[in-house]
C-alpha cells in the first residue's frame, strides 16, 4: 500500500513525456519529481534504512574520512581548546610508513596467516559441518562443542594456548625431542602459524554454522542422483556439497580474510607484543603501537588506509576466483 | 544520478569540514586562579588507594569549600592510555597521582599538562622538595609539566632458599660483579634448583627495558640517562658490557626467552628478579628472599650504585577548572606529613632528599626498606624528551633482537639504535 502511495509522484514523472502539457507542469510536481531522483524511487524505504545508515556514517564511514584525512596531516590527538598546527603533509605519512621495514613486515605476517587461516578455515569448516550435519546422536553437543571457542574470550583462550605451547607445556612434553627450538610462540617461523591455527580454532565453530545453514538448502534428491550414479561419499562431497554451498565458501573467505587481517588480539596477548624480533606483528597491532603507545595517529591511520586497500585488493581477487558465476 | 553522487559529495565534504575542526571547542572554563571542587585520579592497587582516601579525608577536612572528589584510574589496557583519551576528550581530572614520566612529553604535546613552574612557588617548591633529582623531570624548556613524587629504585631481589640449595651463600651472595653474578647464575641453572637464574619479562612492550638494560646501564655509568643533550649515550663501552652481559645471560639459557604467565620469582621459576620496594610486602613471608644492589662490570660500593626509578609522579591537566585550589591540594599530599603516610602505607620512596633522614623512624622501624630509601638519592629516570616512547620502542626491538634472540652482533645493535634513537629525538 505504501509502495503505491510514494510511487505515484515518479509514475506521473515517467507518463510526463507522453503529454506535451506536462512540459508547463506547475513547480510541485517537478519538486517531487527532484525528491524521488534524489532519494531513488522508494523514498519511504530510504526512511526506513535511514537509521541504520546514520549508525554506519557514524561508526564506519566517519572514522573512515577521518582516517584517510588524518593520514594527509601532521595530526596528532590534543587537548580541547589547545592551539596546535596540524599542517596538510601530502603522502609524507606514506612515504614514511612505506619506507617503514616493520610496516613491510607486518604485512608479510599477516599475509602468511592469511595464507594459513582461509584456505583450512574453509577446509576444515566444511568438512565438519559436513560431518555434523550427518551425525545423528549428540549433535547439539557437538555443534555447541565446536561454537564454544569462538565465544569464549580471546583473553582467556589465549591463557590455554599459552599453558599448552610454552617451553615447558603440554605440546612440548608429549613432542619431547621432537620439540621446536626456539618453542612455538618464540619461534620466528613458528610463531605466525602458531596464530594462524589458534585463530582457525577459535573462530571455526562460526564457519561451520555458515556452512551448516548452507548445507540445509542443499536439495536430497543431489545425493540421491550421486548414489544411483554409483558415487560414495566423497563423490557426494565434491559433486554435491562443495558446488551446493559455493555462495557461503565465498562469504566464508570474505569473513575470515577480513577478521585475519585486523588480527590484533592475538599477537598482542600470545606472543607478547608481536614478538620475536616482529615475526608476529599485524598490521593493526602496528597500527595500536604508533597511534595510541607512541601518539603518532597520522602515521597509523597511513597504515590502516594501506590496509583497506589490502584488503580490498585480496577481497576482489577472492571473489573473482571464488565467487564464479555465484557472484 | 548526478544529483545523487553530489548529494553524496556535499555529505563528505562537510564531514571533512567537521573533520579539520575536530579538536576546537575547548575548555574555557579552565582557570589559574580559581578555586573550588576538584576532582583526582590515583592507582588502583590497594595501598595507594588506602593512602589516598586518607588523603582526601584529611584535606576535605579542613577545606569545606574546596572538596576534592577521588576515584581510581579508569580501566584500561594502561594508565597512559587512559590518560591521553582524557585528555582528547577534555574531560581528564585535575591531577592524576600515576603519571608515568615517559608520558609527559606527549601529554604536554597534546597540551594537556599544566605547566606548575608557573605557579609562584612552582620551581621552588619542587626543587626544594626533591633536591637535584628533580632536574631529571624537567621538559625541554626548563619547565615542570609533572610533579616528582614517588620512586621504586629498583634492585636484586634473590631467594635465599634456592641460593642455599646450590650450595651458594644465601646471606652474602655473590653478585656484585658480571663474572660473580654469572658464576652464580650457572651454579643455580647446574644445581636445577630453579628453571631461570633470572627472568626478566622478555616481550617487545617498550617499557620492558627499564627492567633489564636500563638499571644495568645506570649502575655502569654512574648514573647516565639513555639520552643526554638530545643524543643517545649507550654506544659506549659501559653500553656494550651491559648488552654483552644480557646476551650471555640469554645466550646461556640463564634468563628465559620466553615470556612466564605468573610471577616468576614467587612461583620459583626464577631464582632472581629485578624488583623496587613494592615487592617487599608482595613476596612477604611468601619467598625467603634477600636484596643486593645492581651489578656493575668490576663492582660497585653499593653506596655509589645507581639504578632505574621506577617513578610515578603527578600530572596537573588543563582540563582543571579550579588550578589554584589543585596546586595546594598537590601540595597537601606531597608534603612532609602526607609523604610519611605513603611511605607507611605503601612501601614506596617519595621523591624527596635525604628521604633516610626525613623519616628516621620508620626506616628504622622497617629495615629492609632502608636499603631502598638509600638508593632513592642515586636512581635516573627516562629522559624527558620527544617521542619518549617510540624512542624506548625503538631500542627495545633493537635489543630484542640483537641481545634476548642474539642475532647480529652487539656492536651493530649499539651503533644502528643509537643511530635511529638520535634521529627520533631530533623529532624526525
Amino acid at each position: 500500500m505504501t509502495a503505491g502511495v510514494t510511487g505515484a509522484p515518479d509514475r506521473e514523472g515517467a507518463a510526463q513525456p507522453s503529454r506535451p502539457v506536462a512540459s508547463a507542469a506547475p513547480p510541485a510536481p517537478e519538486k517531487q519529481r527532484r525528491r524521488g531522483s534524489i532519494l531513488g524511487s522508494q523514498p519511504l524505504g530510504m526512511v526506513f534504512i535511514a537509521p541504520y545508515l546514520v549508525f554506519l556514517g557514524i561508526v564506519f564511514a566517519y572514522p573512515i574520512v577521518f582516517a584517510v584525512w588524518m593520514s594527509f596531516h601532521d595530526y596528532f590527538f590534543a587537548a580541547p581548546g589547545a592551539v596546535v598546527d596540524r599542517p596538510f603533509v601530502g603522502f609524507d605519512n606514506f612515504a614514511k610508513v612505506l619506507s617503514d621495514p616493520a610496516v613491510w613486515r607486518s604485512f608479510l605476517n599477516v599475509g602468511i596467516f592469511l595464507l594459513i587461516n582461509v584456505p583450512l578455515t574453509v577446509v576444515l569448516s566444511i568438512v565438519l559441518a559436513t560431518a555434523l550435519n550427518r551425525v545423528v546422536h549428540a549433535r547439539t553437543f557437538f555443534r555447541v562443542a565446536y561454537y564454544v571457542p569462538y565465544v569464549t574470550a580471546s583473553v582467556a583462550v589465549v591463557a590455554v594456548w599459552l599453558f599448552l605451547f610454552a617451553e615447558n607445556g603440554l605440546v612440548n612434553n608429549v613432542l619431547g625431542p621432537l620439540a621446536p627450538t626456539p618453542s612455538w610462540v618464540i619461534n620466528s617461523w613458528l610463531a605466525m602459524p602458531t596464530i594462524a591455527f589458534f585463530v582457525t580454532w577459535k573462530g571455526l565453530g562460526f564457519y561451520i554454522l555458515l556452512y551448516l545453514a548452507a548445507l540445509q538448502n542443499v536439495p536430497n534428491e543431489l545425493y540421491e542422483s550421486v548414489s544411483v550414479d554409483g558415487g560414495g561419499r566423497m563423490r557426494q562431497f565434491f559433486s554435491v556439497v562443495v558446488p551446493g554451498v559455493r555462495p557461503a565458501t565465498l562469504l566464508v573467505v570474505l569473513l575470515a580474510t577480513i577478521t585475519g587481517a585486523n588480527l590484533f588480539t592475538e599477537p598482542y596477548l600470545l606472543t607478547g607484543g608481536g614478538g620475536p624480533n616482529g615475526a608476529s606483528t599485524s598490521p593493526v597491532l602496528l597500527i595500536y603501537q604508533r597511534g595510541i603507545e607512541q601518539g603518532n595517529p597520522d602515521i597509523a591511520a597511513a597504515i590502516g588506509v594501506i590496509l583497506i586497500i589490502f584488503v580490498l585488493v585480496i577481497a576482489a581477487i577472492q571473489r573473482k576466483l571464488v565467487g564464479g558465476e555465484e557472484s | 544520478m548526478q544529483r545523487r553522487t553530489l548529494v553524496i559529495a556535499a555529505a563528505a565534504a562537510s564531514t571533512l569540514a567537521l573533520t579539520a575542526c575536530g579538536g576546537g571547542g575547548g575548555n574555557q572554563a579552565a582557570d589559574p586562579e580559581g578555586r573550588g571542587d576538584i576532582t583526582i585520579w590515583y592507582s588502583n592497587n590497594e595501598q595507594e588507594i588506602t593512602w589516598g582516601k586518607q588523603m582526601v579525608e584529611a584535606w576535605n577536612k579542613d577545606n569545606p569549600d574546596e572538596q576534592v572528589k577521588a576515584q581510581e584510574i579508569p580501566a584500561g589496557s594502561s594508565s597512559e592510555e587512559v590518560i591521553g583519551a582524557a585528555i582528547t576528550a577534555g574531560n581528564a581530572p585535575c591531577l592524576i597521582f600515576n603519571t608515568a614520566p615517559a608520558a609527559v612529553p606527549q601529554f604536554q604535546k597534546q597540551g594537556g599538562l599544566v605547566n606548575l613552574s608557573d605557579f609562584p612557588d612552582g620551581d621552588d617548591y619542587i626543587t626544594e622538595r626533591s633536591g637535584d633529582l628533580a632536574d631529571q623531570y624537567r621538559s625541554e624548556d626548563g619547565s615542570f609539566y609533572q610533579m616528582p613524587w614517588k620512586s621504586n629504585p629498583v634492585m636484586i631481589f634473590y631467594n635465599k632458599d634456592m641460593f642455599q640449595q646450590a650450595g651458594l651463600d644465601p646471606e652474602n651472595p655473590s653478585l656484585s660483579t658480571y663474572d660473580e653474578f654469572l658464576q652464580t647464575a650457572r651454579t643455580l641453572k647446574e644445581k636445577g634448583v630453579a628453571q631461570y637464574a633470572i627472568n626478566p619479562a622478555p616481550t617487545s612492550e617498550f617499557f620492558q627495558s627499564w627492567f633489564d638494560f636500563y638499571p644495568l646501564y645506570a649502575a655502569q655509568t654512574g648514573g647516565t640517562l639513555l639520552l643526554e643533550d638530545g643524543k643517545a649515550t649507550f654506544d659506549s663501552e659501559e653500553g656494550k658490557a651491559v648488552a654483552e652481559f644480557w646476551r650471555t645471560l640469554y645466550e646461556e639459557k640463564l634468563a628465559g626467552q620466553e615470556q612466564y604467565q605468573g610471577d616468576a620469582f614467587a612461583d620459583g621459576y626464577a631464582a632472581m628478579s629485578i624488583v623496587g620496594p613494592w615487592a617487599i610486602s608482595v613476596y612477604g613471608d611468601g619467598v625467603n628472599w634477600g636484596s643486593v644492589p645492581i651489578p656493575t662490570k668490576d663492582g660497585t660500593d653499593p653506596a655509589d650504585t645507581w639504578t632505574f626509578s621506577d617513578a610515578k609522579n603527578v600530572g596537573m591537566f588543563t582540563a582543571c577548572e579550579n588550578q589554584a585550589t589543585a596546586w595546594d591540594v598537590l601540595k597537601f599530599a606531597t608534603s612532609e606529613e602526607q609523604d610519611g603516610q605513603w611511605l607507611e602505607a605503601t612501601g614506596q620512596m617519595p621523591l624527596r632528599q635525604d628521604l633516610t633522614g626525613t623519616f628516621p623512624d620508620y626506616f628504622t622501624a622497617n629495615p629492609a626498606y632502608e636499603v631502598f630509601g638509600d638508593q632513592a638519592a642515586r636512581t635516573v629516570e627516562v629522559p624527558n624528551v620527544p617521542n619518549s616512547v617510540e624512542i624506548w620502542q625503538a631500542f627495545r626491538d633493537g635489543y630484542s633482537k640483537a641481545i634476548i634472540f642474539g642475532e647480529g652482533d652487539v656492536d651493530s645493535f649499539l651503533s644502528d639504535t643509537a643511530a635511529k634513537v638520535d634521529e627520533l629525538a631530533a623529532g624526525n
